[in-house]
């Protein structure tokens, strides 16, 4: 009775940890000898994709509720413009700067998600012009690349490393090295964990599924479904911010062009991971190996060396067509039934 | 309030654009009782209970609830349902998505101390709850892995659980079969004992008769009246829905039209069907003869005719047009046999607004000529000229757009349509519905009309007296199936009533 029988779902989800499990191996056997089998190259890969693991996690919510956030790239570029010139230029303290983008982050998911779940305006519309508005005040901000080399504390947590007490090798040098991760692999690993248990065991996460399986329905049962949907874009406009923290820590500059086309490595993510366009169905623990495996054929294209990098895009989006003709296959047999 | 009165509904009016939805009207529901809420599609049964649950918001009257002192005014279905007032509707409105124990306790879920959902408590007394319908399932599965009927009862358990003064069933049982419909009488009968009051609506005469107490009948939304069920016997019911006072029934003899049967036959169906709309049904239509399809509004009229037209694809049985087998898979088909069809929704169906009266009567030639092979200009003037002039259409010219003309003459130039294809066979569904009586009886001469010239045709109406002045033959439905013929001197309001309430006659 316990045991959950495996559905078309959970058998989504299985199918892209399969996936990533068997893409990883097979590049850990054909470019082993490049340094592709080391802990500390899967390591990058959470590091490189840390900012949109949190983004992912916030897009999987609206996608549940059946809905789409196409700001997200945009507002990374904005918080971290915003960031930067806010040392740089404007010589605020990092702290206050990253609360100050976190309330950014809320506000602009409260203006969206006021006008998609209360207005009733389409989703991609509403965000699109969230998108160019972002885009622009990125530019209104500053119009040319800003690094970040003053701000002590902020270069401090860039650069911490955390070294894991296992998976040593000794490099070229005959030095022992330990891997390590940044800190924005632990924020995101958080974000994840935090998420997961806020989509399994609160009335929050639980009405999100409701609302995407049957907007309708879940009216009639007596949920709000406004103030749910609300919610998911304030909470998708959060994790972007934290996101965007977490890129600007990998960058440490901000320029007009950041994270262009991010949304789409988002969305992307989610899909692969399991979540559908529709709504209702999905979860994070998919979204982040949705991540896993973008980032695994981008590392795959680069350790090649001799392939240009397009050949992500292509694969990525093989995989894409892959799990999308494989959810409509679901549920055909679904419906048959 | 009175005792045992639980819900009063006083004087509900309620417009939706251009309709009178509900006017004037009253409900009085008592402590334990069952009271089924009556009337044809349209009648108003359920904008009378959006009212109630806060779905619609009317714009006079009053409702009064047990408990509660001053006049009730739900602003949501959440409100309704903290007020006492749940539902179950026709459609299952849960999230198959989600498992069978949190549909039944979304939005209220057990919680821990910490403020999360607590899964184990909500998934025992899901078990529990289900126990009380006799129902052993796996109430973590999803609620998609189980059958529509499972999924109902689930819905049905949701709205008990929800301790309510009031519960509303609202066509709950059209998914259902036998053994399903009596567990759930049965748990009705239990609710009523423990006082709760039940709203029932249902389309089956034979449910209501079965479970209820009390009847209440709308009609184009007013109140016919509030009866209790030993004072209204079905053919009174009928009558009531109906809108005919049972005692003035006088028959109306039909003029002899000779007989038909002795033609030769243009369309055989038998055992068509469509799920979820008709059950099989065999039908056989003679050349010249005119077929009325009667029953209660929703009773499956116009799915008949959709099935033979191929509007909705017949599933089963087999079609013979003119003694050759067909098989008839869109109306594309159909015309090509020498069908048409005028659709009972005009508006939504039939006429392009923005094209002018002559581009609409084309249409169905141009269709079945295949698009390619284009009608000449002054052919197409002449055929329109022709149809204007033949059944007055009052237009401005033939270029006028049809939406500018009014809803009797937008009829008319969908029939001309068909007409200009010189079919074999026409089906006319509702065609003088909300059309002046002068039209109305220029269409039914135009049928006589057609018939005598060697036209079959089907004809759909909710008026029984037209349909007795123009009909050979009537096929009576009742919930999706064929259940009768009637024809010749049988043919008279009196019994068309009876066959259409069905069921042992009381008086």
């Amino acid at each position: 009775m316990n045991r959950k029988k495996i559905n078309g779902n959970n058998l989504l989800l299985l199918i892209t940890i399969a996936l990533f499990v068997l893409m990883y191996a097979a590049g850990c056997i054909v470019y082993g000898s490049k340094g592709f089998a080391n802990l500390q190259s899967f390591l990058n890969i959470l590091i490189n994709n840390a900012g949109l693991i949190c983004v992912t996690c916030g897009m999987t919510c609206v996608m549940l509720t059946g809905g789409i956030d196409i700001s997200v790239g945009s507002l990374i570029a904005m918080d971290c413009m915003f960031l930067a010139v806010g040392m740089e230029t404007w010589k605020m303290g990092s702290q206050v700067l990253m609360f100050l983008v976190l309330v950014i982050g809320v506000v602009f998911g409260l203006v969206q998600g006021f006008c998609i779940a209360y207005l009733d305006i389409q989703p991609f519309i509403v965000t699109m012009a969230g998108m160019f508005f972002a885009r622009g005040m990125t530019a209104m901000i500053c119009t040319q690349q800003v690094s970040i080399v003053s701000d002590k504390f902020f270069t401090g947590l860039s650069s911490m490393k955390f070294s894991l007490p296992f998976g040593g090798y000794v490099n070229k040098k005959g030095i022992l090295q330990m891997p390590y991760v940044r800190i924005t692999v632990i924020v995101a690993i958080i974000v994840v964990v935090l998420i997961f248990l806020m989509l399994k065991y609160t009335r929050f996460g639980r009405s999100l599924y409701a609302v995407g399986g049957n907007q309708q329905s879940a009216a009639l049962m007596g949920l709000n479904v406004k103030k749910t949907k609300l919610k998911a874009y304030v909470l998708s406009s959060f994790l972007t911010s934290i996101g965007g923290i977490c890129f600007c820590l990998n960058t440490m500059a901000g320029t007009t062009t950041q994270a262009t086309g991010l949304e789409m490595d988002a969305i992307s993510s989610a899909v692969i991971g399991g979540t559908l366009l529709t709504g209702g169905v999905g979860n994070v623990v998919g979204s982040l190996f949705g991540v896993l495996i973008n980032g695994t054929i981008s590392t795959l294209v680069k350790t090649n060396g001799k392939l240009i990098s397009s050949w992500s895009n292509i694969v990525t989006a093989i995989l894409l067509c892959f799990f999308i003709v494989l959810q409509s296959v679901f549920a055909k047999v679904k419906e048959k039934k | 309030m009175e005792d045992n009165v639980v819900l009063k509904m006083q004087g509900i009016c309620m417009t939706f654009p251009g309709v009178k939805a509900l006017e004037d009207v009253d409900f009085t529901l008592k402590k334990g009782e069952i009271r089924a809420l009556m009337g044809e599609n349209g009648a108003g049964k359920s904008t009378l209970i959006k009212c109630l649950t806060g779905v619609n918001k009317f714009e006079a009257g009053e409702i009064y609830l047990d408990g509660c002192d001053a006049p009730v005014i739900n602003k949501s279905t959440m409100d309704a349902q903290n007020k006492g007032i749940s539902t179950v509707y026709q459609e299952v409105n849960l999230c198959p998505n989600l498992s069978v124990a949190e549909n039944l306790f979304i939005g209220r879920e057990p919680l821990t101390r910490m403020g999360t959902v607590n899964r184990r408590e909500m998934n025992q007394r899901a078990v529990q709850l289900m126990k009380q319908l006799d129902l052993e399932i796996d109430v973590t599965q999803n609620l998609e892995d189980y059958s529509l009927a499972l999924q109902q009862m689930i819905a049905i358990a949701r709205a008990v659980d929800m301790e309510s003064k009031v519960l509303i069933l609202d066509e709950p049982t059209s998914s259902l079969d036998d053994k399903e419909v009596a567990k759930l009488f049965g748990m009705m009968r239990r609710l009523r004992d423990k006082g709760v009051g039940i709203i029932f609506v249902t389309h089956f005469l034979e449910q209501v008769y079965a479970v209820c107490d009390g009847i209440t009948v709308l009609r184009n939304g007013t109140l016919v009246g509030e009866y209790q069920i030993e004072e209204l016997p079905r053919v009174k019911l009928v009558a009531a829905m109906m809108g005919k006072d049972f005692d003035d029934l006088a028959a109306i003899k039909q003029e002899g039209s000779g007989d038909k049967q002795k033609e030769e036959l243009v369309i055989e169906a038998k055992g068509l069907s469509h799920a979820g709309t008709i059950k099989p049904f065999n039908l056989d239509i003679h050349k010249g003869e005119v077929i009325g399809l009667t029953g209660l509004l929703g009773s499956g009229r116009s799915e008949l005719a959709r099935a033979i037209y191929g509007a909705d694809r017949a599933q089963t049985g087999t079609l013979k047009v003119k003694g050759n087998e067909v098989k008839i898979k869109n109306p594309i088909d159909a015309m090509k046999l020498g069908m048409g069809m005028l659709p009972d929704d005009r508006k939504a169906e039939g006429i392009i607004g923005d094209l002018s009266v002559r581009e609409n009567i084309i249409l169905a030639i141009q269709a079945k000529q295949g698009i390619l092979k284009k009608i000449p200009m002054a052919k197409q003037c002449e055929i329109a000229d022709k149809f204007i002039e033949l059944l007055q259409i009052k237009c401005a010219s033939r270029e006028t757009l049809i939406r500018q003309l009014s809803g009797g003459n937008q009829q008319k130039v969908i029939l001309a349509r068909w007409l200009a294809t010189n079919p074999d066979f026409l089906i006319l569904d509702e065609p003088t519905r909300g059309i002046d009586i002068g039209t109305k009886t220029e269409i039914q001469k135009l049928v006589l009309k057609l018939a005598n010239e060697g036209t079959s045709l089907i004809f759909i109406s909710s008026e029984i007296e037209e349909m007795l002045r123009t009909c050979n033959r009537m096929a009576v439905l009742r919930d999706g199936t064929k259940v009768g013929e009637i024809e010749g001197h049988e043919m008279n309001q009196m019994n068309v009533m009876k066959v259409i309430a069905g069921g042992e006659q009381n008086e």
